[in-house]
């Protein structure tokens, strides 16, 4: 039987490292996949014995991508553990900078990450600008930088960039490769949104700034936020700060709505058959966040808390990250061994030590049937599950929320596409532009409930009643959980005498990037590989599309022990 | 030599790009003031930029975040969009790479072969040292390995971020994976650490600007620091110092004084341990800093600054001025807070968590004699 097996390591234009083989039959088609990751950090074991008030920093330093998902997911965890309820605004300034995160960190990733997946950058050399300026408006009226003009410039500063001999980013790329199927306008269109895309993404992230001091890795505060509010004060969130805010979201309203989903859509339009390739698991989960009602009311949540199993869309099953028995991590093919030969454990009650029994480096190939990452299989009552925007959406219009229905509806009406091909690697990357829609008018409302808080007079930010130690009890456990651009994200923590002594956490890109389980379950990037065709397993672009569709990020992601054998916690592997 | 005849100067990019030579020299002004360059240093910048070929680059990937790579497109002058395509060539870089797998190591070892000693390796994050590096590994091959054979031929190291230049959060007690940062792993070489969680975006591009334009590395401080970027301490920039001088503090969050922009020396602020610009330039096109928006600073760009914690613990129990001190008295305690300073940047840490063993919070304990 001819076997040819594709390795891509590493795969580029996502967050951290991450190894993919492939298995093809004799005609080219995906028939097994292996999903590793190939870093490992040991965050969690790092935690233990420290203040469980700074845990937020540390955790924070799993990504610089996702930046502040960890720290909320963090504070969230210990302010449950200690029963404290922040104030309303601080929940409000979590939610703007939440959203905030939600509209850059898609764009970046559409632009700047996946893009390059359909966009052929040599061929918009040939591009028309007249024409391209055509389309531009067509496809979006309204942006204003769509002249023949504009575009003349684009085109010669690529020419002259190419020209130039050194391709830097660019070089040594697919281009060409069959699987490119846009005009040179439309790359040529692509190729200018790029470079507006990176220009506009340091200025939206200006809100981060604002209220947490920096970005990357902006500030929190266990019990609300740290930035203080005074109408009357030149030194705390005043009538200045929240018109830079509004500004800026009015701006990421337009990039939104005249970049991101006209060129969304456009891409979209031409690669129709990528609907049909990449479905994967079909099994789908979200936590829910955006809370309306406090972090203990899921049912006011802006995004939906559920499951939907097997594509079922006339089904949504609940989900609690906060029950210790719905979710457990398989470690069959990872790098780690249990105590007593156990096979699953919870967060809660995990202990895990770190094995490798994979070759020596240098290597060529991992063992599919052996241990092969440093990610673990977390699995919801034994079922493999994919997290991130597809299922949010998915999610969102099976719950029959409206405004998830409106959103999607209406891009399956452009696309002529029926609600099946959401189960799809385009369909993963549609829904992520489509829930950038949801969030980034949501991002305004979010604004206007704080100015509504202001006008009434309310402007607490930090409830400190049981900021001190000394108010703690003697232990406690705590549960923290946030929808983070990539999915799924939750942090557990157990404190004792003041101090923390196990933190656990499990990471969207474990769930999506997890290795087989001991049922030889695959995880998601490897279920959604299978079936697939690959057209020059030289140029692996299908295999790139896929994976990119889920938006990697390996910076989050296992398990270890500490060396004294005793403890527990989880770790990135990245 | 014919090669770099062929490539293109920044300034012959940035005029194909349109530009005209009065934005470019605007442009260039704008380099040297960012680099704290006198006006007459404008000439160089300017000649630098018309002259020089585009500089290959290697950016790896080691235990990290990307938060480095973040900050780096967050840098507003110049954009990160100019240095890309205009300033250096980024050769190699897994975060924003088009090509992937063995495609992108091909280009790896392409550029060490065929510019040796003239590309500037930059690392971001560091290597794990334990159980034969497995703990990172790209293309099969263990980054350690990889790092050092990129190094080899490299005419500089740039270690970008606290992971590269101290070891940052994976180094922090206990180290699972015995992770080390450049400078302890590259010898004979020049590395310039440029820390912080992550740096700012400015100073990144002002590193590699700075090289580029008057064609030396910048001048280092004792810990490879370019002294143009961390030579100051913040508490001597903050511009929350007079509160400090007059006994108004931050107790609580979201109190009197945290409205009011008082010092957050008691709140747990390292700015009085932390050599860094974040005072001067700020953060993201100068919006605001960790300090401007009530949080204290958790002296991100300084060594082992993961193990001098509890982070809202105070720096020390020393004496804080009042405003009943007399000006002699204040006088002292600066000197004294100074000392404590330089001790935590010796790495003091061990010190004082054995005298804040047991005592979170403690130190609150003892505050009301400062008042």
């Amino acid at each position: 039987m001819s076997t040819q097996r594709v390795v891509v390591d590493p795969i580029t234009r996502i967050e951290g490292h991450l190894r993919i083989e492939a298995m093809l039959d004799e005609r080219g088609v995906i028939k097994d996949a292996m999903s590793t990751g190939t870093m490992w950090r040991g965050i969690e074991i790092i935690l233990q014995g420290r203040d469980p008030r700074d845990a937020w920093a540390f955790t924070e330093r799993i990504c610089g991508v996702c930046t502040t998902v960890h720290a909320l997911a963090s504070v969230r965890a210990v302010e449950n553990a200690l029963g404290i309820k922040v104030p309303d605004n601080a929940e409000i300034i979590r939610n703007i900078m939440f959203l905030t995160q939600y509209v850059q960190d898609h764009v970046i990733h559409f632009y700047h990450l996946h893009a390059l997946d359909w966009v052929d950058v040599v061929s918009a050399l040939k591009a028309d600008p007249a024409a391209t300026a055509a389309l531009a408006q067509k496809v979006s009226p309204s942006w204003p930088l769509s002249s023949t003009g504009y575009f003349s410039d684009v085109a010669s500063t690529l020419k002259k960039f190419v020209e130039s001999g050194q391709l830097g980013l660019f070089q040594n790329a697919y281009w060409g490769h069959p699987a490119y199927k846009l005009p040179p306008e439309a790359n040529l269109m692509a190729v200018a949104h790029y470079l507006e895309a990176l220009r506009w993404q340091k200025e939206i992230i200006k809100i981060h700034t604002i209220f947490g001091g920096k970005n990357p890795h902006p500030n929190y505060v266990v019990g609300g936020m740290p930035c203080a509010i005074d109408l009357n004060s030149d030194n705390a969130i005043n009538i200045e700060r929240l018109n830079l805010i509004r500004d800026l979201i009015n701006n990421a309203i337009t990039i939104i709505e005249q970049l991101y989903l006209p060129d969304l859509l456009t891409i979209a339009s031409f690669y129709l058959d990528w609907a049909g390739i990449g479905a994967g698991l079909g099994n789908y989960m979200s936590y829910g966040d955006v809370p309306q009602n406090g972090i203990g009311d899921p049912s006011k949540f802006r995004f939906p808390r559920g499951i939907i199993l097997n594509k079922n869309l006339a089904e949504v099953l609940p989900v609690d990250p906060t029950d210790g028995q719905q979710i457990a991590e398989e470690i069959a093919h990872s790098w780690y061994d249990y105590p007593d030969g156990k096979a699953a454990l919870h967060p809660f009650d995990g202990v895990t030590q770190p094995h490798y029994t994979g070759p020596k480096p240098p290597y060529e190939n991992l063992d599919e049937n052996g241990k092969y990452s440093w990610v673990k299989a977390p699995r919801w009552k034994g079922n493999a599950m994919e997290v991130g925007p597809l299922a949010r959406v998915l999610i969102g219009y099976a719950s029959g929320r409206p405004d998830f229905k409106e959103v999607v509806t209406e891009a399956l009406g452009r696309l002529n596409a029926p609600p099946a091909a959401l189960f799809s690697t385009l369909g993963r990357t549609a829904a992520r532009g489509l829930e950038s829609r949801l969030a980034v008018y949501w991002l305004k409302e979010e604004y206007e409930h704080l100015v509504a808080n202001l006008r009434a007079g309310i402007n607490v930010t930090a409830d400190t009643s049981k900021w001190d130690p000394e108010t703690w009890p003697a232990e406690a456990k705590g549960c923290g959980f946030t929808e983070a651009p990539r999915g799924s994200l939750g942090h557990w923590v157990h404190i004792k005498n003041g101090k923390i002594a196990d933190y656990q956490v499990v990471v969207p890109s474990t769930w999506n990037a997890s290795p087989k389980d001991g049922k030889g379950q695959h995880g998601a990037y490897e279920a959604a590989l299978l079936g697939t065709p690959m057209a020059d397993p030289k140029q692996p672009v299908e295999i790139l599309r896929t994976i990119h569709s889920f938006d990697p990020c390996l910076a989050c992601a296992t398990h270890v022990l500490g060396p004294d054998g005793r403890t527990l916690a989880t770790v990135k592997v990245r | 030599m014919e090669k770099a005849l062929a490539r293109l100067t920044t300034y012959e990019l940035l005029q194909a790009h349109g530009v005209d030579r009065r934005s470019f020299l605007k442009f260039c002004s704008m380099m040297a003031a960012a680099m704290g360059l006198e006006a007459t240093a404008v000439g160089k910048v300017v000649e630098a930029l018309e002259k020089k070929p585009r500089i290959p680059v290697i950016w790896l990937h080691g235990l990290e975040c990307t938060c480095c790579s973040e900050s780096f497109i967050r840098s507003s002058h110049p954009i990160a969009q100019d240095v890309v395509l205009n300033m250096i060539s980024l050769d190699y870089d897994d975060t924003l790479q088009a090509a992937a797998g063995f495609q992108v190591e091909e280009i790896r070892k392409r550029i060490m072969k065929e510019y040796p000693g003239e590309y500037i390796l930059a690392v971001e994050g560091n290597a794990p040292t334990k159980d034969g590096g497995v703990y990172c590994t790209v293309g099969g091959q263990t980054f350690l390995d990889i790092l050092r054979e990129t190094a080899e031929h490299a005419k500089v190291v740039v270690a970008w971020g606290s992971c590269a230049s101290n070891g940052c959060v994976q180094a922090a007690h206990p180290n699972p994976t015995g992770a080390m940062p450049v400078h302890k792993l590259i010898h004979g070489k020049p590395v310039i650490n440029v820390p912080g969680c992550p740096p700012i975006g400015e100073v990144m591009t002002g590193v590699i600007t700075y090289i580029l334009t008057f064609g030396r590395l910048p001048e280092l401080d004792r810990i490879g620091r370019p002294k143009m970027f961390y030579g100051q301490r913040l508490h001597d920039k903050c511009y929350r110092r007079s509160f400090f001088d007059a006994g108004q503090f931050v107790e609580a969050w979201d109190d009197e004084g945290a409205r009011k922009g008082w010092c957050l020396y008691k709140m747990g602020c390292r700015g009085p341990s932390t050599y860094n610009s974040c005072a001067t330039f700020k953060w993201n096109n100068g919006v605001s800093w960790p300090i401007g928006s009530g949080h204290g600073c958790i002296g991100c760009s300084e060594a082992n600054f993961w193990d001098n914690g509890p982070f809202y613990q105070r720096l020390s129990a020393v004496p804080l001025p009042g405003v009943e001190s007399t000006p002699d008295q204040i006088g002292k305690v600066a000197a004294i807070a100074a000392g404590v300073g330089v001790a935590a940047h010796f790495g003091s840490f061990l010190v004082r968590r054995a005298l804040d063993k047991n005592k979170a919070g403690g130190e609150r304990q003892s505050s009301g004699e400062h008042e």
